[in-house]
């Protein structure tokens, strides 16, 4: 006898294909933004799951800030080849060096808000109609309010007293020209939900998710990765930990955990067992109470 | 274990000072969904805004101009996990100005929760709450009657609650309502048993939600298959592949079944059902997958494959209950783009036949204006068929929205009667 019920995991992968689906069959010129962090890789993977035996039928867009782990960018280039996608990336750097957004100073600089302008330049760039992303709803306060189809003015901007209603499972993507949206397949999972479907599918991930041993420096209760980019202050030290990576960013701000684990069941039991929020190792978080709305009210991620 | 945890969507509806928001907290503090950093912040501004101890309330804050009015607007959705299920809480205003926050967070929920302020009893916010359950369908209810603290945990008064919500429910379409004496304030009966209340003899909320049978809140009768694009892989070894992918909307599939594609009428059998992982032998809802056919026929977006046996309704002329969801009211004999599925047509609201009242529920024949959060059943002529069932009996192929062409804002949501 079979049981007509889905699992949760089931239920969210389905409600995932569904919405990649939609996007596909709504909007003329998609696209995947994947930054090689765990719920991009998800997102890929179940287009890959959506469109098969087709291949996934839209590009993958990398905002590319120049700080970024070397085994990203190694994960990112096979994971393209592998899949024979094609790759758009947006260089944080090229809109410094044409003088449309200023680097940060001081040693907690960051290049986080800078992606914002290299983002909207690149779907503008590229006629993107839909960037498709990994956000979730558990992540973060202002992501809670988020839609799956959010709608984007033509200033990339979010409005989020002013969104549209979202009911059942219709979904309204029409949109006037140089207005885009952005898609969250993936809204309703929560971090435990992407690990434990991640250790199920057996979906590969960048080794830095994994405990390693790496030169990193204390700096606000978490652990920086130590680089060519960090300004390091005098009484900091460079030592040697072993570390992991609960979320990837730019590696000037990603913080590490000191763990053993080093496999995805090991890494699941970690996380079941976790007592902090996955951000609040994020300095780009911390900045203030409303640093994500205030963020994605300008056009972030 | 894992593998049968199951999903369950509920939705909370109730007011600033039904201690709604107590209740989200205690749910998620009780059950441990909640952080430490998360609950360091909480006890930072509960201390800032000068309560004692923690404002379990303060889970739920949202956006900026929420924090600041101390309300929420919009519906924000929250999530936590149990051994036993994995549970996705739409988290509405109640207040009557929000209305349509509370359709849309109640358009795919299993549960509804209604909170009920023990010293108050059930009042016309109670009735609306639930006249909203009942025209969206959702299959279960769960009454909350909280503050029980403020009334010494009387049964008495508890009865009495009971008693009047029974007297609304039973002139509704209602088929499970559970009643919970609780505080959420205390912990009473949320996530642990009350010691005050011995003369209860139901279990706690997340028990009752842990436990609930939900595996019949879809349809699995009526075969529905929306389509919802067609996949033509380009590869040398998926040449002549040609399969319509959707996500099955109600019912089971399987190979080799008799099937016909709506509107067209041409009939087939099912080749295959396939997923990256493999080809199922049957597939049921809500799982997405691709289906091929025996024959080769012209089949698009919008179309809907269905059981030979078992056909919807194509009709052009609709009769929906509408929640109006726009600022800007609906405009006489206005047209709109009608989304229902996959399928887009352009419609017209050719009458509206009543308005209710939704304090009193009384039908209101002489004022027709559809206005912001005006629930009305309206006549609708689409320019082509669709292929639908009652939202009765079938929610994803009984809902409808409408979209506004000059703004492309989603400005009603139908239910088909």
């Amino acid at each position: 006898m079979s049981k007509y019920y889905l699992n949760y995991l089931d239920e969210l992968e389905s409600e995932a294909i569904f919405i990649l689906r939609e996007v596909w069959a709504q909007f003329e010129n998609p696209v995947i933004l994947f930054s090689g962090g765990k719920d991009s890789i998800l997102v890929t993977h179940l287009a890959k799951k959506a469109f098969y035996p087709a291949k996934i039928p839209f590009p993958l867009m990398h905002v590319d800030t120049g700080h970024n782990f070397p085994e990203t960018i190694q994960f990112r280039d096979d994971i393209i080849k592998d899949l024979g996608v094609e790759l758009i990336v947006g260089s944080v750097q090229e809109s410094i060096d044409d003088g449309r957004v200023a680097e940060e100073k001081g040693k907690n600089a960051t290049r986080n808000a800078l992606q914002i302008t290299t983002l909207l330049d690149a779907i503008e760039a590229n006629n993107v109609d839909c960037a498709i992303g990994g956000g979730r709803r558990d992540e973060e306060k202002a992501r809670a309010k988020e839609r799956f189809f959010s709608h984007r003015d033509d200033f990339g901007q979010w409005d989020p007293k002013n969104q549209r209603p979202e009911l059942w499972n219709i979904f309204n993507g029409k949109h006037f020209q140089g207005e885009h949206f952005r898609a969250f397949p993936i809204s309703n999972w929560t971090e435990m939900d992407v690990w434990n479907y991640i250790k199920r599918e057996n979906i590969a991930i960048p080794s830095l998710y994994f405990a390693h041993e790496r030169e990193v420096v204390k700096r606000q209760g978490t652990w920086i990765p130590y680089s060519e980019f960090l300004i390091l202050e005098d009484h900091e030290e460079i030592i040697t930990k072993k570390i992991r990576f609960r979320t990837l960013g730019d590696i000037t701000i990603t913080g590490g955990d000191e763990s053993d684990a080093d496999s995805l069941e090991k890494i699941a039991l970690e996380v079941a067992g976790m007592r902090n929020t996955e951000r609040g190792n994020r300095s780009d978080d911390k900045r203030s109470e409303s640093a994500m709305e205030d963020r994605k009210r300008q056009g972030y991620f | 274990m894992l593998d049968n945890n199951q999903l369950l969507r509920f939705t909370t509806a109730g007011s600033v000072d039904d201690g709604k928001s107590t209740l989200i907290g205690r749910l998620l503090y009780d059950s441990k969904s909640i952080f430490e950093d998360q609950l360091e912040s909480i006890k930072n501004t509960s201390k800032k805004k000068g309560h004692d101890g923690v404002d379990l309330a303060l889970f739920t804050d949202g956006l900026r101009d929420e924090r600041e009015q101390g309300i929420t607007i919009d519906v924000a959705y929250r999530y936590f996990t149990t051994p036993k299920r994995k549970f996705i809480i739409a988290d509405t205003p109640g207040h009557i100005q929000y209305t349509r926050n509370m359709v849309t967070g109640a358009s795919t929920a299993n549960v509804a929760t209604i909170l009920v302020d023990a010293r108050h009893g059930v009042i016309e916010q109670t009735k609306r709450h639930a006249f909203i359950a009942s025209l969206l369908q959702i299959p279960h209810i769960i009454v909350c009657v909280n503050k029980m603290d403020l009334v010494d945990y009387s049964e008495a008064v508890y009865n009495k609650i009971v008693n009047e919500f029974e007297e609304i429910s039973s002139k509704m379409l209602v088929t499970d309502v559970r009643f919970i004496p609780m505080s959420a304030l205390n912990g009473d009966n949320v996530v642990n048993k009350s010691e005050n209340m011995s003369w209860f003899q139901g279990a706690p909320m997340l028990h009752t939600l842990e436990t609930m049978h939900i595996s019949s809140d879809i349809n699995k009768v009526d075969a529905r298959f929306p389509v919802q694009t067609v996949l033509r892989p380009q590869s040398v070894e998926f040449i002549d592949y040609r399969g319509y992918a959707g996500r099955i909307a109600s019912g089971v599939f399987r190979e080799g079944d008799e099937v016909t594609v709506m509107p067209s009428g041409f009939s087939s059998k099912i080749k295959s059902i396939d997923t990256l992982k493999a080809s199922l032998k049957e597939a049921h809802a809500p799982m997405s997958v691709s289906i091929t056919l025996e024959d080769d026929i012209d089949i698009s977006r919008g179309d809907m494959i269905v059981r030979s046996n078992n056909k919807p309704e194509a009709i052009q002329d609709i009769e929906v209950m509408l929640c109006w969801l726009n600022n800007k009211p609906a405009k006489p004999r206005a047209k709109y783009t009608i989304k229902h599925t996959s399928n887009d047509q352009k419609a017209m609201i050719k009458e509206v036949v009543y308005k209710f009242n939704i304090n009193t529920l009384e039908r209101v024949h002489d004022n027709k204006e559809l206005g912001m959060n005006d629930i009305c059943k309206v006549k609708i002529r689409t320019t082509k068929p669709l292929m639908v069932d009652s939202y009765r009996e079938n929610r994803t192929t009984g809902s409808v929205i409408l979209i506004d062409d000059a703004t492309n804002e989603t400005v009603a949501a139908g239910m088909i009667v």
